[in-house]
């Protein structure tokens, strides 16, 4: 691993988290919206830290749902994280407790951007400053939102909604067609369900 | 919510995220598996990108999100900055979702 490597990486991950602290205004705005406390809502980025079951948490939560079935879906969706962990067994070394705080900052974008890597030292660079990065300004941006909260426009107007699959998109293209494969094999899928439901 | 369903939640994510770094943690696993879980992460992070472009509440929705990612798509291919196809990807949703 070279030191331009580890800059390209470096500058890579601060853009993740940029893109990623913009989104956490968005959750920090829906949540508030959602009838949490600027302190849960706080809370809940620094603790849960993982955006998909956030936004699936809070938005059954501002449909009115129960807290029961809010929790369900997000762990639910958390579950992915289990298996971003064990691929990352590799990856993730040290004594115990800082494998224990690394495991924190097992997510999408940390997944997806030590993937994107050839080998483990350079995977591990990239997970680390990609995990502080994105705990950062996610954080940020959820307390700025949060208190911001519905003074700001509705984040789907401003295309926040569209800007995460974009950031997983992009570490993910280094691994080519078996990407596309599996993006369309998850198309069919939908249009079968559908289908079969319909 | 409450504070105790909002700890529970913590604690569930955590638990999930802690079985690879912490659970298995040093033990070695069987080379095969570790192939098997190294290749399996890729499909389900493209998987994440499809749901989360086409899925609105389980229904297959093709909106303003997928010429948004398509737009993200073509700049990924000619090599543009990180930031530019994200925001470039929010841009276009906004843009179409302001026309409509």
């Amino acid at each position: 691993m070279t030191g331009a490597d580890h800059r390209k990486i470096a500058r890579t991950a601060a853009a993740i988290g940029i893109a990623t602290g913009t989104y956490g205004i968005s959750f920090g705005v829906l949540s508030v919206a959602a009838g949490l406390t600027l302190a849960q809502t706080c809370a809940m980025s620094l603790l849960v830290f993982t955006g998909a079951s956030q936004f699936a948490a809070v938005g059954v939560l501002g449909a009115g749902g129960s807290a029961a079935a809010a929790i369900a879906p997000a762990l639910l969706l958390a579950g992915r994280n289990a298996l971003y962990g064990l691929s990352l067994v590799g990856v993730l070394r040290g004594r115990p407790a800082s494998r224990a705080a690394q495991a924190q900052l097992v997510i999408d974008e940390t997944t997806a951007m030590a993937r994107a890597q050839d080998d483990a030292a350079t995977a591990r660079f990239a997970f680390l400053t990609t995990g502080i990065s994105v705990f950062v300004c996610w954080n940020a941006g959820t307390a700025l939102g949060a208190v911001a909260g519905r003074g700001l426009a509705n984040p789907a107007a401003l295309g926040l909604d569209a800007m995460f699959p974009a950031t997983v998109l992009v570490p993910l293209t280094a691994a080519g067609v078996p990407i596309l494969a599996s993006a369309l094999g998850v198309v069919a899928g939908l249009v079968a369900r559908r289908r079969a439901s319909g | 919510m409450s504070w105790t369903a909002l700890l529970l939640l913590a604690a569930g994510s955590y638990a999930l995220k802690a079985v690879g770094p912490v659970v298995v943690g040093r033990r070695p696993m069987p080379a095969g598996a570790i192939e098997v879980l190294e290749l399996l992460s890729i499909p389900v992070l493209a998987g994440l990108v499809a749901v989360q472009t086409l899925n609105s509440g389980g229904e297959l929705v093709v909106d303003a999100r997928v010429p948004a990612m398509a737009v993200a798509g073509v700049l990924v291919w000619r090599r543009a900055p990180f930031l530019v196809v994200v925001f470039a990807a929010a841009g276009t949703a906004a843009l179409l979702r302001l026309l409509a």
